[in-house]
């Protein structure tokens, strides 16, 4: 074996080069291993995770046309009786005015895809956050002209000005991207537990 | 009585480059001899932060980071702690006075061309900052933990969600949380006290490290340090000490004049410097009727808000975070964007200024647009605003060319 001489000084250069090389690797590596806790940190914690369990609502007092707000991992949640008038406008409603009148493209449980976007079509449950930029929308039931023409009843975001028809079912042109989300939820006789799948049947 | 004392300069400057710093950045640093009333915003930035450091400091020492004490502790800190009020008082409209500030010494660089060669890197210092105090302010700005402190900080952190694929994942990285919570405040904290105001701290020193480094420039835009004397002494300029210190401890003065006056009769600046809805305790189950941001957000809010229409197949909620950010980094571009031959408004022509004239008033327009609610013809004021906004940027290259500027003298001119 030939001893590789190429500076001066008998310095071996590609030698040098792979060494600082490897080195400044492992640096890196070593660095990236060192902030995955720094990062890993900000994440969730078990204790915030843990908090986050389903919540039971009983719902035998909630009365026609009313909405009642619950907490679930920090989300107001809306539970809405929805009377047959209110049903009734709903599907009323003008389709070619809705973003995405079908739910494609929005965040709900398969159980909850439908046109009223719930498991019974009195109660609708949704997450009560506009999902532009998460203020929570105002709650307009009636039809009255001040929030928007031909105004059905629905959720008004006076943030930025997004409006929901009363399934959560967002409008055109306004900057709300999509529906509002649906949380999973099911029954368990008088009561209403948000935050745990139905059973598909 | 001296000998000791010059005995012990001089034992100090054997050790430490005391002397010299002075000599280099105070008694022997020239800084032109024209400068004008534009010219002090800085120091008062300096003096401003002073004053946050040291009244955060204190209000550190009474209150509590949690969801349950924070609101409470500021209470506390109001009626209880001795002159409390008073700290506070400081604090809060020191805020808003920093942003005041900033953005007055931000005009003084458009009009008279500070950020261009070769004070790009000063520029870029400055501009670094000012992002690093609105991440400073805004995260401040949670730990009343009152209902805009709540809601506030919900609207600002859901802007990461609109980042298509790893938007959900990232707003919630950064709240902790599945929503804003106590879990956000303590970290907030963390970053208000410690974080950032040590990022704050360097990125200071290197702007003004930079400044000195290539010198002041002034109303002119002339470099002065192309006309020296035979001992390389600028001949337009004069030392910053004693000149200078001498005459911006006057706008010092006059500053804090006002500034005391607001803390003692308008500490709440009319519901502007601290907002109503925010004596209200956090209430993540309930929104205030309106949430704007402080007035010094209100511009980009108003740009968030005005993009209500998707385009090239982007979501508008997406398209609004990108014009946010476009109207932040355009300002970093800057140096490269103006193509004049020379720096000073004075001295370029009627579309530089015109130009400069819609861009301040657009932003001035966009502050009040984004404070208000949201109507139809609102909204399409803010577009028009934001048109104007970004034209101020993207035409520069184009209309810097095309017009005549005046003849610049050669040495500087007093008015």
């Amino acid at each position: 074996m030939t001893e590789p001489r190429e500076g001066e000084g008998g310095a071996n250069h590609s030698r040098r080069r792979f060494l600082i090389a490897a080195t400044s690797i492992m640096g890196v590596v070593g660095a990236a291993g060192v902030a995955t806790p720094f990062v890993a940190a900000w994440r969730p914690s078990a204790r915030t995770r843990a908090a986050a369990a389903p919540v039971r609502v009983d719902i035998s007092r909630l009365e026609p046309g009313q909405r009642l707000t619950v907490e679930w991992r920090g989300l107001p949640v809306w539970i809405i009786s929805r009377t047959p008038e209110m049903l009734a406008r709903t599907e009323a409603g003008e389709v070619s005015r809705l973003a995405d009148p079908t739910s494609q493209r929005s965040r709900q449980p398969d159980y909850a895809a439908g046109e009223l976007r719930s498991i019974r079509p009195e109660i609708g449950v949704l997450v009560g956050l506009c999902t532009h930029l998460g203020c929570s929308p105002l709650y307009r039931p009636e039809p009255e002209a001040a929030v928007t023409a031909d105004w059905p009843g629905g959720f008004f975001c006076p943030c930025h000005g997004s409006y929901f028809d009363l399934a959560g079912r967002v409008y055109r042109n306004v900057p709300a991207p999509t529906n509002l989300d649906v949380p999973p939820y099911r029954f368990d006789g008088d009561d209403l537990i948000v935050g745990e799948d139905a059973e598909v049947a | 009585m001296r000998a000791p004392l010059q005995g012990f300069l001089r034992w100090l400057d054997a050790r430490l480059p005391l002397t010299r710093m002075i000599r280099q950045h105070l008694t022997h640093y020239y800084v032109p001899k024209n400068l004008n009333f534009w010219y002090v915003f800085g120091v008062l930035a300096l003096v401003v932060l002073a004053n946050q450091l040291v009244t955060g400091l204190w209000l550190t020492m009474s209150y509590t980071p949690t969801a349950e004490g924070a609101f409470a502790s500021i209470e506390y800190i109001m009626r209880d702690v001795e002159y409390g009020w008073l700290i506070r008082y400081m604090h809060s409209t020191g805020a808003s006075a920093l942003f005041l500030v900033v953005y007055l010494h931000m005009f003084r660089s458009l009009l008279y061309g500070s950020y261009r060669a070769p004070r790009e890197l000063v520029w870029i210092f400055g501009m670094a900052l000012y992002l690093v105090l609105m991440a400073e302010a805004f995260m401040g700005y949670l730990l009343p933990w009152g209902q805009l402190s709540y809601w506030g900080a919900q609207v600002i952190t859901s802007l990461f969600s609109a980042i298509p694929v790893i938007g959900a994942d990232l707003a919630q990285w950064v709240r902790g949380d599945y929503l804003v919570s106590g879990v956000t405040l303590n970290r907030f904290f963390a970053l208000h006290v410690i974080g950032l105001p040590i990022v704050i701290v360097a990125l200071v020193m290197l702007h003004l490290v930079a400044l000195h480094e290539v010198g002041s420039n002034n109303p002119d835009g002339i470099e002065i340090r192309s006309h020296t004397d035979e001992k390389g002494r600028p001949l337009d300029g004069i030392p910053f000490h004693p000149y200078y210190t001498v005459k911006d401890l006057v706008g010092v003065a006059i500053f804090l004049f006002v500034f005391a006056a607001v803390i003692f009769y308008f500490p709440e600046g009319g519901g502007h410097l601290l907002e109503r809805p925010n004596f209200e305790p956090a209430n993540p189950l309930v929104m205030p009727e309106h949430i704007a941001p402080v007035w010094y957000f209100t511009p980009f809010y108003a740009i968030l808000r005005a993009i209500t229409f998707g385009f090239l197949g982007l979501e508008a909620k997406f398209l609004g975070l990108v014009f946010m950010a476009t109207a932040i980094a355009l300002m970093f571009v800057l140096p490269w964007l103006d193509r004049s031959p020379v720096k000073s408004m004075r001295y370029k022509g009627w579309l530089s200024r015109l130009f400069l004239a819609l861009f301040c008033l657009s932003f001035l327009a966009l502050g009040v647009l984004g404070a208000l609610p949201p109507t139809p013809l609102r909204t399409l004021a803010a577009q028009g605003c934001t048109v104007l906004y970004f034209a101020y940027f993207l035409l520069m290259p184009f209309y810097t060319r095309l017009e005549r500027p005046k003849p610049v003298p050669n040495r500087v001119t007093i008015r």
